[in-house]
């Protein structure tokens, strides 16, 4: 691999003297240019690998070369390479989104003459220029994140990290967040690694998937290889007679492996179809109000994997990665 | 231009000069656009000073007394408490920075830790400079006549200058042990009982209490509020320019040493 903007990790490890590993031993390889989304519910040890490849973070164990820099023996050539939007968009209420980028391009090192303009062109792109003389603390969360982004560019990074970007933004912010991010993978080359706990993101966004759940990577591929590997799609049923539920979810039995928890659904075996199982009901005299037949998600890959949905892992987890914060 | 293509500077002396610029340019900035921070440590000394003054402008009649003047004598204080007070706003904001994530994002640069404490305590040192000019207008505004001169007044700035950099290093160390504003606002009380046991309202040897007496002379703030009270009543008095200095420069040493660990230890990047 053109080591030049990859991203290289072997059994990284990263733990806590309090709590269990964040990061168990996780291999991943990003390919430059490539969009690599980190698909996982909050505390499976997301922002941790986005700390450790940041070179905020030392590692217990295992490497990781950013770049073709070595996180631990080279972080300041890896800073110097890499753009950064960490999870929470850590602005200074009291400056403005003008201010923030004219500290930004001098801590950064950017020659004199070139830093209004760096500013100005950022502020431009990511639609702030009119806001940019407002104080960050009347921004909305879209506007911060995009500051975050801007910031996260000004030094024209080889490799950019994005942890959460979108997390509280309004569907059309996050849906501008998304356009600027993939043109920037497109047109100017950079690699992107964007951790990321909404299933849509990740699957519109990322070339490739990597899938993480307490610690370890499930699964990885492209959105779609890893969505053919799950294979079967699924029907979810509501009945037109709510007494009739139990004999439905009975009957759904027969045509495949149904998902628990009392839902009324399905995962179709090989060979079966929805006309199978409307057939099915309707040869046992029940009505339905409403079926439907659904492809694989990435949440039926993760559920595959884990044995838990995206949503249901993420409030499991909420819990203990909070007790670990504390 | 490409993202890729795009120049960067090195590093150089002069990149690391322009870092501390816009480190200590962004405390200004924030603790002028923050009134309730700006003001009190302007007012709130000098508002005690003249209610001292009002109250205790019969002990200029005590024996041995410095000076006739209450208010020039009292005209020490304010230096020493406007930058105490300057030193917790300092830590408390650079504890909110670790606290929001700020320093995460500072660490993500090729700012040197050394770096980020200048700034910060530049930043904290201009402020204390701006606050002790106030202190010498308002003197010069209720009358007080400086017996060492325009020098004097200079001298006072230097020293003035330094106690913020100590009492800043001081906050700074505070705010990255802790990674905390509360726990910082927690030493303000501490300070102040510094500030009260100390030869602030009467001179050392006219304190009738001895405990009393002996904790103020084993105060080093009696020390720093005697060099500037020397240079303001009494003219060039090489022994209290020499204490108040050595005390000034001792705390400013520790606290920097102190500061600059506690730096080290908050950037945990590789």
């Amino acid at each position: 691999m053109d080591a030049a903007n990859g991203i290289v990790v072997e059994a990284l490890v990263r733990e806590f003297r309090k709590g269990p590993r964040a990061v168990d031993g996780i291999d991943l390889r990003v390919e430059p240019g490539e969009i690599y989304g980190f698909l996982g519910p909050n505390g499976a040890g997301k922002s941790t690998t986005v700390l450790m490849l940041t070179t905020l973070l030392p590692p217990t164990s295992g490497t990781a070369t950013v770049a073709g820099f070595d996180v631990v023996r080279e972080g300041p050539k890896v800073r110097g390479v890499i753009g950064a939007a960490l999870q929470e968009a850590a602005l200074d209420n009291l400056l403005t989104g003008r201010d923030h980028l004219r500290l930004q391009t001098m801590l950064q090192g950017l020659p004199r003459h070139d830093r209004k303009g760096r500013a100005d062109e950022l502020l431009d792109r990511v639609g702030l220029t009119e806001a940019a003389d407002r104080k960050v603390g009347g921004y909305s969360g879209g506007m911060k994140r995009r500051l975050d982004l801007a910031l996260a560019l000004v030094h024209r990074p080889r490799v950019l990290f994005l942890d959460e970007p979108t997390t509280g933004l309004d569907p059309q912010s996050r849906s501008a967040l998304w356009d600027e991010v993939a043109r920037l993978a497109r047109e100017d080359g950079v690699t992107v690694f964007l951790t990321t706990q909404y299933l849509e993101e990740a699957d519109v966004l990322a070339d490739r998937v990597g899938i993480i759940d307490h610690g370890r990577i499930v699964a990885e591929g492209t959105p779609t290889a890893l969505k053919a590997e799950i294979g079967r799609p699924s029907v979810h049923a509501i009945p037109a007679v709510a007494d009739d539920r139990a004999r439905i979810l009975e009957l759904l039995d027969r045509f495949g492996e149904p998902f628990g928890d009392g839902e009324l659904a399905v995962r179709l075996d090989e060979g079966i179809g929805l006309a199978d199982v409307v057939r099915g009901i309707d040869a046992e005299g029940l009505a339905l109000h409403d079926v439907e037949l659904r492809a694989p998600t990435l949440d039926d890959v993760f559920l595959a994997k884990t044995g838990r949905t995206l949503e249901g892992a993420a409030e499991e987890d909420e819990e203990p990665a909070a007790a670990r914060r504390r | 231009m490409s993202t890729l293509e795009a120049p960067r500077a090195g590093w150089t002396p002069g990149v690391t000069l322009t870092q501390i610029a816009a480190v200590a340019g962004r405390s200004i900035r924030r603790t002028a656009r923050q009134p309730a921070m700006a003001i009190p440590p302007l007012v709130f000394p000098v508002a005690l000073m003249l209610v001292n003054a009002a109250g205790l402008e019969p002990s200029t009649l005590l024996p041995g007394f410095p000076t006739d003047s209450f208010l020039a004598f009292a005209l020490a204080v304010p230096f020493i408490q406007g930058a105490l007070f300057a030193t917790m706003n300092a830590g408390t904001d650079f504890a909110r920075d670790i606290q929001t994530g700020f320093l995460n994002r500072l660490s993500l640069t090729s700012l040197r830790g050394s770096s980020l404490l200048a700034g910060q305590l530049a930043g904290i040192v201009v402020l204390g400079l701006v606050q002790a000019v106030f202190y010498v207008l308002v003197g010069l505004v209720v009358g007080v006549r400086f017996a060492s001169g325009p020098a004097g007044v200079l001298v006072i700035l230097v020293f003035a200058a330094i106690v913020s950099l100590g009492f800043g290093a001081l906050g700074s160390f505070l705010a990255l042990r802790t990674g905390s504003g509360e726990a910082v606002q927690g030493m303000f009380p501490l300070l102040f009982v510094f500030l009260f046991i100390s030869s602030m309202n009467t001179p050392r040897d006219l304190i009738a209490v001895e405990w009393f007496r002996i904790a103020a002379s084993l105060n080093p703030v009696s020390y720093l509020i005697e060099c500037v009270r020397s240079l303001i009543i009494t003219g060039w008095d090489p022994k209290a320019l020499g204490l108040g200095f050595g005390v000034a420069i001792a705390i400013a040493i520790v606290s920097l040493v102190l500061a600059s660990w506690a730096m080290t230890r908050r950037l945990t990047r590789t």
